[in-house]
């Protein structure tokens, strides 16, 4: 009994060992698989284009670049440290901060040769769960099924002087032995110019448009109150981040607030609140939107795409997108926003893309974006 | 709350010795932190209890003098019990009034207003005396606005139940506005910040350059003629074949510019706030 319990355990370690070093890539689909011990061999050999994309992306969700980019097709035109710089990200663009927390894999097209994959990524960022969705290319070689990459064409600054006229605004409040009433500064005037409630899947959603009507900046959050027949409060909810918050004079910001499974058949009336108050704050960096256009994505969906072009000499870490949708009697009917992943650097440009619902699509006429900025030197 | 209680006591002590033999004459009328005198009648001691606003006294006394109220326990306006307590306890109550003006609570409402709007400015004014009691008497309150070395208001006011205010448009240049209230020798400054209004006749225009389009606005003014603060976002939109393209800038010393990248014909208009300004029809690149 001493010798037969120790010459199982040894048995069972090699067969796991065994297992971990042959099983890699007999996966496929959703299922994240990988080695058990990283290093100990080259990248598994793939049988299947789904088992090479799984095996690939299993390696980047762990961080192991050099498996990674071994599962690279010799045609592809990549090196590794620009390979590994388009996943992990640079200039404090959210990538940085983001991690791979699922895929999927769905086979769109192969033949013994050839094949293509659409992939969906979900990431975990800081501003919560981003999706992606990229489809890759697949080459049967010698090794097994390999991901043709192209290099991704990231913006090259070249060092120069962007000369600004800085502008900012600087609050000075008065001392506590002041007199009562001789340094009173009123809060910046903020009006809400458009407001519509409207049933989505997930539940109601109150948004529209609000405009800063003073000549001073002015830090701003709407709240909105779901309100019953009886005249009950339903639920209260804020804009959180759909919305900018810090609006300069006369700036048009959309807002959105969402009410999850709430329908608004049981709402009679909604009760707004703006919150405003004066802040410090700067003009720059100037964000251009260029090239806006409604576009069907590689999924279908409706999506509003464009570039966003920094006019100004300071990175904008992490750009966030907010745009309002209108119908042709210039009502709001939908705002949806979207976090740009990589960093938009002095004077380039990166896309980006938001989503419409697809039952709000043939009503959309026109369109606002708007651009949030989030800067590392300004937290 | 114990304040109260001891009044309750005193009160029914008092009742209590109605028809004694000692009498209480209290001032007819005390101004805050005046002294003042009570004559008492009778003979031998007694204790003296004085309670008001913000005090609660009691001391030994003599009957058939006068009792000394000192200006220190008379600060506070408003109604007093004076009770001296012997064999029997007898009471007198009298009023304290506020002092003269000594200063001037000033509110004016509000610190930012847009040039050229009526019934824009409001002002209210609250004279108290020296002990910060509000002086209900009416006084006459004179209001002065003044933008520069121009003079948009000079209003007397007579105080009812211790208010004054008035109500009047702003002016019609931006600059800073001065409001003083004055009471005799006593006056309060107030500034508020007359701004421009809303931008009026926004114009643009705009040239081709090998990078795309610049654009960029008249001097951008109110209709008064005030030049509009730096720092208000314009927003240019151009739309083409390619799709459209948005620009938030603000004004730079007064006035906005944007560069947009188009190659195509564009059609360029520009908005600020809900003010919207000419269109600009630019051709493609040659």
């Amino acid at each position: 009994m001493k010798i037969i319990l120790p010459i199982i355990l040894v048995a069972v370690t090699a067969g796991l060992m065994v297992l971990a070093v042959f099983g890699v890539g007999q996966a496929s689909g959703g299922v994240a698989t990988g080695t058990v011990m990283p290093g100990f061999s080259g990248p598994a050999k793939a049988d299947t284009p789904e088992g090479a994309a799984t095996n690939f992306l299993t390696e980047v969700q762990r961080r192991n670049w050099g498996r990674a980019y071994a599962a690279l097709s010799k045609t592809s035109a990549v090196d590794q440290q620009s390979f590994t710089q388009e996943w992990t990200g640079s200039n404090g663009g959210l990538r940085t901060f983001s991690s791979l927390e699922k895929f999927d894999v769905r086979p769109m097209h192969a033949t013994d040769a050839d094949a293509d994959m659409r992939v969906r990524l979900r990431w975990t960022t800081p501003v919560g769960p981003v999706e992606e969705v990229r489809d890759f290319h697949l080459n049967h070689e010698a090794d097994g099924w390999k991901i043709v990459w192209h290099k991704m064409q990231l913006p090259s600054v070249p060092a120069q002087v962007v000369p600004v006229t800085y502008l900012r605004w600087d609050l000075v409040s008065g001392g506590s032995d002041d007199e009562w009433g001789s340094h009173n500064v009123d809060a910046p005037r903020v009006r809400i110019i458009s407001m519509n409630a409207v049933d989505s899947a997930e539940g109601s959603v109150v948004m529209g448009e609000v405009v800063n009507e003073d000549t001073v900046p002015a830090f701003v959050n709407v709240n909105a109150t779901l309100v019953d027949a009886a005249g009950n409060a339903i639920d209260d909810e804020s804009s959180f981040d759909k919305i900018a918050h810090v609006l300069l004079p006369k700036q048009v910001s959309p807002y959105r607030v969402d009410f999850p499974k709430i329908s608004l058949k049981n709402v009679k009336n909604v009760r707004m609140d703006v919150k405003v108050t004066l802040v410090p704050a700067s003009a720059d960096p100037v964000i251009g939107v260029m090239n806006q256009k409604l576009d069907p994505d590689a999924q279908g969906k409706t999506v509003l795409r464009g570039e966003l072009l920094n006019q100004s000499g300071q990175t904008v870490n992490i750009p966030h997108v907010i745009a309002s949708f209108y119908d042709n009697t210039g009502k709001v009917v939908w705002v949806a926003d979207g976090y740009v992943d990589r960093a938009l650097l002095p004077q380039s440009s990166e896309p980006f893309a938001v989503e419409i619902p697809k039952a709000l699509a043939g009503k959309v006429q026109n369109f606002h974006v708007l651009v949030n900025q989030y800067s590392l030197e300004k937290s | 709350m114990r304040t109260g209680w001891l009044i309750c006591v005193l009160w029914v002590v008092c009742l209590a010795g109605l028809g004694a033999a000692q009498e209480l004459r209290v001032p007819a009328s005390v101004s805050a932190g005046e002294e003042a005198t009570i004559s008492t009648t009778g003979s031998g001691k007694a204790t003296f209890y004085l309670l008001g606003p913000g005090v609660a006294n009691k001391s030994e006394v003599s009957l058939g003098g006068e009792i000394h109220l000192r200006s220190q326990d008379l600060r506070s306006a408003g109604d007093y019990l004076a009770i001296v307590c012997g064999e029997t306890c007898r009471s007198s109550s009298f009023y304290v009034t506020a002092a003269q003006p000594a200063g001037l609570t000033f509110l004016v409402h509000p610190s930012r207003v847009p040039a050229g709007l009526g019934e824009a400015i409001t002002g209210v004014a609250l004279p108290f005396d020296q002990f910060h009691n509000l002086v209900p008497d009416p006084v006459v309150v004179n209001f002065q606005l003044t933008a520069g070395n121009a003079s948009l208001l000079s209003r007397a006011v007579r105080t009812q139940n211790g208010v004054a205010w008035f109500r009047t448009n702003s002016g019609k240049s931006a600059g800073k506005l001065e409001v003083v209230a004055t009471l005799g020798t006593v006056s309060a400054s107030r500034a508020v910040q007359q701004v421009a209004a809303d931008p009026c006749n926004l114009r643009i225009k705009g040239q081709r350059t090998p990078k795309g389009i610049v654009v960029e606005t008249d001097p951008v003014r109110d209709c008064s003629g005030n030049p509009v603060p730096d720092g208000t976002i314009v927003t240019f939109s151009a739309a083409g074949a390619d799709g459209r393209s948005t620009v938030d800038a603000p004004i730079k010393q007064g006035v906005a510019r944007a560069q947009i990248e188009a190659s195509g014909p564009q059609v360029i208009s520009v908005a600020s706030g809900v003010v919207m300004g000419n269109e600009l029809r630019v051709g493609g690149q040659p």
